[in-house]
């Protein structure tokens, strides 16, 4: 009794005693999981080689680590700075920018660097690039007092070498090294130095070691090169001037004992022949722009690993010290052309539905003879070459052109005032409805032929008049193959970008023009993932209002 | 299917082996031009004969110098590059130098001395204008005008083009600010030398774009430069800018009624850049086309089939007569004395700096 009220009640069990509920919902998973082991290939095609690289380029309308990554030090001296004030950066961060820069310009990343903060502002491409080559001469002022004024010995690789290194070793100072290296080339730089900083050395001399360690792993990961035989750079003389310019390394020089110790211990006896050390008045001497707010402002604004700065070039605003704000007017062509975009976009999709929509009519209505010969005659145009299709409307609206010519011929235009019908909008308005009509036409017409003509007969017989019957009983019909047709028709205008720029001239050209422009002329990549991203939201903004008053289910592609 | 893919493989390697056992020159090289009249004159003068020297050299030519710089951006990042030798403009040299996209040289390392002895690196002179730019031709932007519709007066200088009641028509410029914006200013009164001086500032960018308000009307904005030797063939426009080997061929190897001004033509180079991250085999074979490309003679030979001038001095005494059309060349070289009387420098450095900010400027000011 109890067995049977069980069995009742408790759930209805499969033939291997699984309860069904489980039993189903595993077999369905089965199903849907051989579904997808099925699309799998497919899928994983479109992810890798699509979607993948798509977000990967609009992933970098926000990307900036290039600054903090290639002046990490003058970054983080910066931050104390006050963008918005009108003093200039102290010693400190032009310090840190030359140790920066002077690492940078050997990597030969200054120049990258400078070419994206142009972007901002004008001029610093032309300040790093000339500054990257007169580093060199900031440093030489102390190697030439070393080498000259002190001791020739200070000259040779294999002398430094000998003082940097010892042990116990500092490894703490090769591995900052390897990581600054790293991060600013992107490249790996494991692998052997051939040299460790000795502990007591880097104590004495902090700055110092941290150059000179940055040039060995220089030397030996990408000039590979052996470090012992190969002369320091300008900027490890130029730390060394630094550290013996700081309270307290001449006493600590004079109970140092390691290798060196007598030659630092000359050094310090001429310490007050010692040129000054003053990065910022060598910065100001190399350049005067360094010592302009503006230029220190973007590079502060700048610094940030990721930034808006991008997406707010492309609305016509810009981030200033104080946040964001709107671009000089004269600057101002973004929204302008998003814009210009839509509404010629439209235009073009209209002018698409008037003329598409006899000719689909036609196509659908006539016997299959004559209609498959006017099929050909839609579809020719269609395998021509888009260039040659647009080089012919030039040809067709030039001034010196065919439509003009006749019209001066037939008397209705002037000769001296011929209509002006290209490289404006009228110009892109037409050749684009022209090369865009066969995806109009051919939604139109499968939908249309699916029509069957006999509604518009009863709809006649039950009196109807021509109008009416069109109206009320055909063109209902019809609105899935407009809606596919516009759908299609829009989106390939709004990104449409060949026409416009043979046939646009000014006042006629799109967004996808001046993208265009950032990927290939002007190399503001950014910039231009920014604009991209934009035009795909506002596709898909506009896709998803379509959705709601159309609604996708009414569009029909055929059948 | 799996024999087939076994003689597949074994087949192979067995090409695969004796390229792998490697002469230290690799036996092909992919050269990137501009294509059209001026790739077939670096074909004829450059490529043929060195495959003549070097019979099992192969050489494949693509097009793509317009989209060079972004084309290599994007094959370092995807760290593959396919191109051996990069022929482009020297603002883009500059660019690509700048971005290490580009491999530094030593001049007399890498070229051949001129044919008079001098040294590679004083032949070529002030034009090796970066340090990866191996200089080819000096190419000038000048203007034609149609010689059939300016009356009894041609044009002689460049402010003609802001003269619409002597040459009222249509007028082609290019649609960038580079060029423009140095005429307009010119015309407008700035002494030439203080030109960029007075760019460099935003007054001074408002006062170019000013005086280029008044024909903006009448301007047909061009973006390649096929576009206005069409124009003027069409008799669309009346004047306009473009390279002055496009204007050669309209004039002397189609006949039109158009004629060259000279005056104010801008100076510019082309030449070739190393890419960087080649491997030793294809450098090997780079630099030993280089080498052969850009000595004296070759670059004087390239002047039969275009009209741009070599970039080595020594060249110049070469330069004979056009291939096909057998008259001399020296008259239609924009470096000719009797060209060159008035001119003006490209400024790389300026244009670096500045070609963003002005560019916004000006394509807004076009919008408008």
């Amino acid at each position: 009794m109890t067995d049977a009220t069980q069995e009742q009640t408790g759930p209805m069990v499969a033939a291997d005693g699984t309860p069904l509920k489980k039993s189903l919902a595993r077999s369905l998973r089965n199903q849907k999981m051989r579904a997808l082991a099925l699309i799998a290939p497919l899928l994983i095609f479109v992810l890798l080689t699509f979607l993948a690289p798509i977000f990967d380029m609009l992933f970098r309308s926000v990307e900036n680590q290039m600054v903090s990554d290639t002046l990490p030090e003058t970054v983080a001296a910066l931050d104390s700075w006050d963008a918005s004030g009108t003093e200039e950066p102290g010693e400190d961060v032009f310090r840190a920018l030359y140790f920066d820069l002077f690492l940078a310009a050997e990597a030969k990343e200054h120049t990258k660097l400078g070419t994206r903060l142009n972007y901002e502002q004008v001029g610093i491409s032309s300040l790093f690039r000339t500054s990257g080559r007169s580093l060199d001469d900031v440093g030489e002022v102390w190697q030439d007092w070393l080498e000259d004024d002190v001791d020739e010995i200070w000259g040779e690789g294999s002398f430094w070498y000998d003082m940097m290194s010892g042990e116990p070793a500092d490894e703490a100072v090769l591995d900052d090294a390897r990581d600054r290296m790293a991060t600013l080339t992107g490249d790996s730089m494991r692998g052997d130095i051939g040299f460790a900083p000795g502990e007591a050395i880097s104590a004495l001399l902090p700055r110092t070691a941290r150059e000179y360690a940055a040039f060995a792993v220089f030397t030996a990961i990408e000039d590979e090169d052996v470090v012992a035989e190969e002369d320091p750079w300008e900027a490890v003389y130029a730390a060394f001037a630094y550290d013996l310019s700081q309270p307290g390394t001449a006493d600590a020089i004079g109970s140092y004992t390691g290798t060196g110790a007598d030659q630092l211990q000359a050094v310090v006896a001429q310490l007050d022949t010692m040129p000054p050390v003053d990065f910022k008045a060598a910065f100001a001497a190399i350049d005067q722009d360094w010592m302009s707010v503006e230029n220190w402002a973007a590079i502060k604004v700048y610094s940030s690993r990721y930034t808006s700065g991008y997406f707010l070039n492309a609305v016509d605003m810009q981030l200033g010290p104080d946040g964001p704000e709107a671009r000089p007017e004269n600057q101002q062509i973004y929204m302008m052309l998003f814009r210009r975009t839509l509404v010629m976009s439209l235009v073009i999709t209209f002018s698409c539905i008037a003329l598409g929509y006899p000719v689909a009519w036609l196509l659908a209505n006539l016997p299959a003879r004559r209609a498959n010969l006017l099929m050909i005659l839609v579809l020719l145009p269609f395998w021509t070459s888009l260039l040659v299709r647009t080089s012919a409307w030039k040809v067709m609206l030039q001034q010196q052109g065919v439509i003009n010519d006749v019209l001066v011929w037939l008397g209705i235009v002037a000769d001296d005032a011929r209509l002006v019908m290209i490289n404006n909008q009228f110009g892109t308005i037409v050749a684009m409805t022209h090369i865009l009509l066969p995806f109009m036409i051919l939604p139109l017409y499968s939908v249309m032929q699916t029509i069957p003509p006999s509604y518009l007969r009863a709809a006649k017989s039950l009196g109807a008049n021509n109008w009416t019957a069109f109206w009320r009983v055909y063109f209902p019909q019809s609105v899935p193959g407009i809606g596919a047709g516009s759908i299609l028709v829009f989106i390939l205008a709004i990104g449409y970008y060949i026409t416009p720029e043979l046939v646009g001239g000014t006042t006629g050209t799109f967004i996808s023009n001046r993208i265009a422009y950032h990927i290939s002329s002007s190399l503001n990549w950014g910039l231009a993932a920014a604009l991209g991203t934009i035009l795909l939201l506002v596709v898909l903004l506009l896709y998803w209002v379509y959705d709601r008053i159309v609604g996708i289910d009414n569009v029909k592609l055929g059948g | 299917m799996k024999l087939k893919s076994l003689t597949a493989l074994v087949a192979s390697t067995a090409i695969a082996a004796p390229m792998a056992m490697a002469q230290d020159m690799a036996d092909s090289m992919t050269l990137v031009s501009w294509g059209g009249a001026y790739q077939e004159s670096q074909k004829l003068a450059y490529a043929d004969p060195y495959q003549e020297m070097h019979p099992d050299v192969e050489i494949t030519w693509d097009e793509s110098s317009a989209e060079a710089v972004a084309k290599l951006r994007a094959m370092n990042e995807a760290g593959n590059i396919t191109w051996d030798l990069v022929d482009v403009v020297a603002a883009d040299a500059i660019r690509l130098c700048d971005e290490g996209l580009a491999m530094e040289y030593d001049a007399d390392d890498l070229l051949a001395e001129g044919d008079d002895g001098t040294s590679a690196e004083d032949d070529f002179g002030d034009l090796i204008v970066s340090d990866c730019f191996i200089p080819q031709i000096v190419y000038s932007t000048t203007f034609g005008y149609r010689t059939d519709m300016v009356g009894d007066t041609p044009p002689t200088e460049v402010c003609a083009i802001f003269d619409m009641d002597t040459y009222p028509g249509k007028r082609a410029l290019e649609k960038r600010p580079i060029n423009n914006m140095e005429w307009a200013l010119y015309c407008d009164g700035v002494a030439k030398d203080e030109i960029y001086d007075v760019l460099a500032t935003p007054e001074g960018q408002q006062q170019a774009l000013d005086k280029l308000a008044t024909i903006k009307d009448d301007v047909v904005w061009w973006s390649a430069g096929a576009d206005t030797p069409q124009l003027l063939a069409d008799g669309e426009v009346v004047m306009g800018s473009t390279y002055n080997g496009r204007l050669f061929s309209v004039i002397e190897e189609q006949d039109q009624p158009v004629a060259m001004l000279w005056d104010m033509q801008v100076f510019d180079l082309d030449g070739w850049i190393i890419p960087e991250g080649l491997d030793d085999a294809a450098l090997a074979r780079v630099k030993d086309f280089v080498k052969f490309a850009t000595d004296t003679q070759r670059l004087a030979d390239q002047a039969k089939y275009i009209s741009y001038g070599p970039a080595r001095a020594s060249s110049a005494p070469l330069v004979g007569e056009h291939a096909e059309l057998g008259i001399a060349m020296a008259p239609h070289m924009p470096t000719d004395p009797e060209n060159s009387k008035n001119t003006l420098l490209y400024n790389y450095e300026f244009w670096a700096d500045y070609r963003d900010d002005i560019d916004a400027k000006f394509q807004a000011w076009l919008a408008q």
